[in-house]
């Protein structure tokens, strides 16, 4: 990065910078080098950047008219979708924003998957965002219980009642998580509470994901480590901002689709009858972007061990980095890891698909199965592939195949040079 | 670049007035729910009348009752009150009405409990004119709700009402 020679043209400007370099900040943002074959998977970290702002603004207004009692919490919903001006397009927003946000970091992280951006020299950010992800699950959970419908009031009992299952202490701390002896007024109001601050926490983890994206730059396509600023790289703007702008509008119009057409579809009709302690709805499942994890956590038959798988299948995300053993980071040169990566595609889609279904008969059997082959991929399949796949020719510059064929045999790295230089 | 280049809009001009226009527009339309939702909702404005029974009230007695929040005064004046009400020269006073004005029927009084400075509630039968006095910041007002001495720049305020009956009021 070439910015600590950058200067203001203006003198106000010079004598701000020299106290506080915004304007640096601001120059390294509009010149920051980025590969140039960038493709539009990559530009759901802008799109991301959206949701979070869309759900913080509108949450911050649904607050100064939500009402957080037990006693009053679903009849303020009520009144923000009937009296507030424009409350229930702001509610839409809001509560088809919590999923379009899970869409678009769903799309970021198999886009990360398939070319490798995990890698080194990039764990930090993958790390980050690992914890971005876990704090994102927290928050929507928190925030779907607010509303204090059937859905809300159950979906908080069965996730906390989660933590009854550790041995010996479990009671004593699911009592503290609510707050007294079940879901109830405490455990609405402390819900709202952190609700309202981890996002907050996810946006300070986003600016430090971009910082470290920053350092050493962009993944690309091709996968391979690029000079910078070179023939390789365009200025972030105007390119990739527009290109970025683009896309954002392409995601706005499913996003209004949502909203506007089916703005329940993505909820459950149950969250329209008031929290009642005394039932139970006949068919209680979490929302569409829990339900892989909540299928993990059914299928195995043991409380606590179930409990344990449901973490587990987040933590060997966190530790993917060092799971993968491959040097190679892009699929486009990994052949085998190319067909693993959308059995796992199929894998997690087919989870989903079980955790909506009733935890019985064949739809358990198929469960079980995705769950061990989830474990497999990580544990088992990657690390092995690493060492015995054998990867394609990788080019040396991203201007090269353009230019020469692709990949031009000429010009290529053997693979196995880069092996050893690695 | 030559000089006429510089003129004319070519076609690249056209697209970003174009897309930066339609932006705007599409921003402001955005923007504008997130800024009327905190205008005063349908709730609010479902209570912006109130009636008041009104039977009660003797001669000389004042009533408060709570409209959109804040409190109004209804007064049934005294044959004295009245009287020195609309005996005031109108150039005496720092923001001339006519007491016929202000109360339609002269008897009654009704007007905003709230200080015309800032915002404040005055009492009731005190300060020079023995009307009312607020004692914030030492507005004093007449029998006809009028400022006469003190900060506040105008008379407090009438608001819309009607009598129904001979016994209420609606006030909004």
């Amino acid at each position: 990065m070439s910015d600590h020679d950058y200067q203001p043209s203006s003198k106000l400007g010079k004598w701000f910078n020299d106290r506080l370099p915004l304007l640096t900040l601001s120059n390294h943002l509009q010149e920051y080098p980025t590969p140039k074959n960038l493709n539009y998977w990559w530009t759901f970290g802008g799109i991301l950047t959206f949701c979070l702002i869309t759900q913080i603004v509108t949450g911050i207004i649904l607050g100064m008219h939500y009402i957080a009692h037990a006693d009053l919490a679903f009849e303020s919903v009520e009144h923000i979708m009937r009296d507030v001006n424009y409350g229930w397009l702001i509610r839409y927003v809001h509560a088809n924003g919590a999923s379009m946000f899970f869409l678009a970091v769903y799309i970021h992280i198999f886009r990360s998957l398939y070319y490798g951006s995990y890698k080194s020299p990039r764990e930090v950010i993958w790390i980050i965002g690992m914890i971005i992800y876990f704090l994102m699950m927290a928050t929507a959970f928190m925030g779907y219980v607010l509303p204090w419908g059937q859905m809300s009031f159950w979906g908080a009992t069965v996730i906390t009642n989660l933590f009854s299952a550790i041995p010996f202490i479990g009671e004593s701390v699911t009592n503290w998580l609510w707050g007294g002896y079940s879901v109830d007024n405490p455990t609405l109001t402390r819900f709202f509470s952190l609700h309202y601050l981890l996002p907050f926490l996810i946006l300070g983890l986003v600016i430090l994901h971009i910082w470290a994206l920053h350092v050493p730059g962009n993944n690309n396509p091709i996968g391979i480590d690029i000079k910078k600023p070179s023939k390789d790289t365009v200025p972030f703007h105007p390119y990739i901002v527009i290109k970025d702008l683009f896309a954002l509008l392409l995601f706005l119009i499913v996003f209004a689709f949502f909203v506007f057409y089916s703005p329940n579809i993505l909820g459950h009709a149950d969250n329209y009858i008031e929290a009642d302690p005394l039932v139970t709805p006949a068919h209680i499942v979490p929302e569409w972007y829990l339900l892989p994890f909540y299928a993990i956590l059914r299928s195995v038959p043991d409380k606590l061990l179930g409990v344990i798988a449901m973490f587990a299948s987040i933590f060997v995300l966190v530790i993917l980095p060092w799971l993968d053993t491959s040097k190679v980071r892009s699929a486009i040169f990994r052949p085998i890891y190319k067909q693993f990566y959308w059995f796992l595609v199929a894998d997690v889609l087919i989870l989903g698909y079980m955790g909506a279904m009733p935890a019985e008969g064949t739809y358990l059997i198929i469960a079980r199965v995705a769950t061990v082959y989830y474990f497999l991929h990580f544990l088992v399949i990657l690390p092995v592939l690493g060492r015995k796949e054998k990867t394609l020719d990788i080019p040396l510059s991203i201007t090269e195949p353009v230019l020469g064929g692709y990949p031009n045999q000429a010009t290529t790295k053997n693979n196995q040079n880069i092996k050893e230089k690695l | 670049m030559s000089e006429s280049d510089k003129k004319k809009p070519n076609r690249r001009d056209f697209i970003l007035t174009a897309t930066t226009a339609a932006g705007a527009v599409g921003v402001g339309a955005a923007a504008w729910p997130l800024i009327d939702q905190m205008n005063p909702d349908a709730s609010v404005k479902a209570l912006a009348s109130t009636e008041v029974d009104i039977s009660g009230v003797e001669p000389g007695q004042s009533i408060t009752v709570l409209w959109r929040g804040k409190p109004v005064f209804i007064k049934r004046r005294t044959k004295a009150e009245i009287d020195s009400a609309r005996s005031v020269d109108l150039k005496d006073l720092k923001h001339p009405e006519k007491d016929e004005d202000r109360a339609k029927d002269p008897e009654w009084l009704v007007m905003l409990g709230v200080c015309t400075h800032l915002g404040c509630v005055p009492l009731t039968d005190k300060g020079d004119y023995n009307a009312w006095f607020c004692p914030c910041h030492g507005s004093h007002y007449d029998t006809s709700g009028r400022i006469r001495k003190g900060p506040a720049p105008t008379n407090m305020e009438v608001p819309k009402y009607v009598f129904i009956n001979s016994s209420t009021i609606k006030i909004g």
